[in-house]
């Protein structure tokens, strides 16, 4: 991929919660960092991230969780992603993720896990050197 | 007063700029004390009732709920037997958003964040024991709202409690959650319409009843600033109340049961004021405005609490301190209700242990710190009756300015609002990653080599969301079928004819109709809310630097 296309990121809310102030403010970092970005908004299911990262032709597909069902949710689309020929994009997560949980978000295929308290400019310098 | 030039300005968060020293002069160039009244009088600057705490201190209500109603049950009983006088409803998401737990939807996310409802069977179930009359309910539910009221006053009525007698408060503020929490389910208009049902339901056939508590906390939470959150709150109780009058319902029926929810994390001073200044801007509002004539209809009643934004997750037990901070800008400033987010609520949902100590927080005010004692302690401070008059012309400009663009319905409804939080919460995150805006423990004062001490998690037990599921399915094969389905067609028919819905809600949930079902068929005539995605505000404004 030429270097001179913008990244293209879609971020999605999975699930049910509402919680998207933190979403909102990564998208912000994201588009100043110089990044195209999708936002899908609220309620997300497996399937609809999917759909729109196919049809967004993205590079990363990044997750906001905030409510505590990341990993029954995560579990659900990784199988999905890579059926959908989506398993060689960079794939991260963030918000409320608690420690004893990343390992497994990782094992999962989320490269990038981004607990509460990360700084911007760190997830858009993950995305910069890890993206597919 | 005449600032020293050495001195670097300093604004608060709503951007007003604070002196090193205030005296009379200040409080009479701020528009002197026109609007400060007496406690118990108009405009109610300093409190809604004449002899305040001295004479009922602040209610003690804990957000909580999770699992089951069973669950949930034992720890409302807790929070009684420990000394709590209300009780706050934490529901799950699936019931939040009007799904049943056995909806594809709802998996990972049963009894999550809160207590699972699906049908009266579970609100028997986890107020079992509970005396109504003594312990007032807090409903925290917006999207499904009238079908949780309906449910509430539905099991209230069958355990022979006196419907004209009964009190407690729903949140039901859905224009709150379009900005920020997003519980929705449909689409603007029809949401305020089912508002106003349940205010016009309420007031005939629970007048004590509190049917909404319109929050500014969650358009705090969401990136406003301490003035926008109350001016924007005061524009969508004024949607609510239009709702309401253009129905023919006169202001002085409905306008005693408004209620409000504020945060209070931030400045101690600019929270104070923020309170004052509020109560006597919504009492000019309801007096000059709407033509209120009873005092109650003037009243801000206000839960103040949460403070959730303030707190961190770097070193948890800091948060302690935070909140008995915050607890003592909500008992200053005069809030009928308290409650507090717990030291670990960054992490998890609340271990009775802390729990416990945010309780205690609040009753040590009481008990101890002599906050009861006074009525509007800090009244007759140069500093505080200059801010809250200038917190109150701050709010008034921005209700003219949201009022000019069209309205605070139309600003969210085109996802302006939300695009304009979010700007200033992006702004803000940029602030306390710089240092700009101080946070302890975050951007100084880290312990960074130091293990952070361990926060107890909260289980998430997959048997109680199976058990949650098979409790709804024997639910549905011991209800009466055919009344359920002539209830939910008239749910329907009600919702497409215009009528008032709630009695038709009413009749289905004691037919033990879910809330799921009778959500998909509202949603059938309504639609469902879609977000105006909107990323065009920017905020360049320099917070206190």
């Amino acid at each position: 991929m030429s270097q001179n296309k913008p990244i293209k990121v879609v971020l999605a809310k999975p699930g049910l919660d509402g919680h998207d102030q933190g979403a909102k403010v990564v998208v912000r970092a994201m588009m100043d960092a110089g990044f195209d970005v999708y936002y899908t908004g609220l309620r997300q299911t497996p399937e609809q991230v999917v759909a729109a990262a196919l049809r967004e032709k993205a590079d990363v597909i990044a997750l906001s969780s905030m409510a505590g069902s990341h990993l029954p949710f995560c579990t659900r689309l990784k199988p999905l992603l890579e059926a959908a020929g989506l398993g060689g994009k960079l794939w991260i997560i963030g918000g409320n993720l608690p420690a004893q949980d990343h390992d497994a978000l990782r094992a999962l295929g989320f490269k990038g896990v981004f607990q509460t308290g990360s700084k911007l400019d760190a997830i858009c310098d993950f995305i910069k050197a890890n993206r597919p | 007063m005449k600032r020293d030039d050495e001195l670097r300005p300093v604004r608060n968060e709503s951007g007003i700029e604070i002196q090193p020293l205030y005296s009379a002069a200040d409080v009479e160039a701020s528009g002197g004390i026109a609007m400060l009244g007496e406690p118990g009088e108009y405009p109610f600057t300093r409190g809604i009732h004449p002899l305040m705490y001295r004479k009922q201190p602040f209610t003690m209500r804990q957000y909580t709920g999770f699992g089951n109603a069973a669950d949930t049950n034992q720890r409302f009983k807790f929070l009684i037997e420990n000394g709590q006088t209300g009780l706050n409803v934490a529901f799950d998401l699936p019931t939040q958003c009007g799904i049943d737990s056995d909806d594809p939807q709802a998996e990972g996310e049963i009894g999550r964040v809160g207590m699972a409802v699906d049908t009266l069977r579970d609100f028997e179930v986890a107020f079992a024991g509970i005396d109504l009359d003594k312990i007032t309910v807090s409903l925290t539910i917006n999207g499904a709202a009238a079908i949780l009221i309906a449910m509430y006053l539905a099991m209230a009525e069958k355990r022979g409690f006196d419907l004209k007698r009964l009190r407690g408060t729903a949140q039901n503020d859905i224009l709150k959650e379009f900005v920020g929490r997003g519980t929705w389910v449909f689409p603007v208009q029809p949401s305020i319409r089912l508002v106003g049902d349940t205010i016009e339901y309420c007031a005939e056939h629970a007048p004590k009843y509190s049917p909404v508590s319109v929050c500014g906390y969650h358009i705090r939470e969401s990136g406003a600033t301490p003035t926008q959150e109350m001016a924007w709150g005061f524009c969508i109780a004024r949607a609510y109340a239009d709702e309401v009058i253009k129905r023919g319902v006169p202001v002085d029926e409905f306008a005693g049961r408004l209620s409000y929810n504020f945060n209070i994390f931030g400045n101690i001073f600019e929270q104070v004021a923020k309170f004052r200044a509020g109560r006597g801007l919504w009492a000019k509002i309801m007096k000059e405005e709407y033509g209120a004539t009873r005092p109650g209809s003037m009243w801000l009643r206000m839960i103040a609490g949460g403070g959730g934004g303030g707190l961190t997750l770097e070193q948890p037990e800091n948060n302690i301190v935070r909140g008995a901070y915050y607890a003592l800008i909500a008992a200053l400033s005069g809030a009928q209700t308290m409650a507090l987010c717990c030291y670990d609520e960054a992490y998890t949902i609340p271990s009775e242990y802390a729990q416990r100590i945010s309780l205690r927080t609040m009753q040590m005010l009481v008990e101890e710190m002599g906050l009861a004692e006074t009525v509007d302690p800090l009244g007759g401070s140069f500093y505080v009756e200059t801010l809250t008059n200038q917190m109150r012309a701050e709010m008034e400009r921005v209700i003219a300015e949201t009022d000019a663009a069209g309205g605070i319905v139309k600003l969210v409804a085109e996802g302006a609002i939300q695009s304009r939080v979010s700007a200033q919460a992006y702004r803000m995150q940029r602030a306390i990653e710089s240092g700009a805006f101080p946070k302890v423990g975050v951007n100084r004062y880290r312990n960074d080599g130091e293990a952070a001490n361990k926060v107890e998690m909260h289980p998430y037990r997959i048997d109680d969301a199976r058990a949650q599921m098979a409790s709804l399915q024997q639910v549905r094969v011991e209800r009466d079928a055919v009344a359920v389905a002539r209830a939910l067609a008239r749910v329907e028919a009600d919702a497409r004819s215009g009528v008032n819905l709630m009695p038709a809600i009413v009749d289905a949930v004691k037919a033990y109709a879910s809330v799921g079902e009778i959500t998909q068929r509202m949603v059938g005539v309504f639609g469902r809310y879609v977000e105006p995605l909107r990323f065009d505000h920017r905020d360049e404004v320099e917070l206190a630097a």
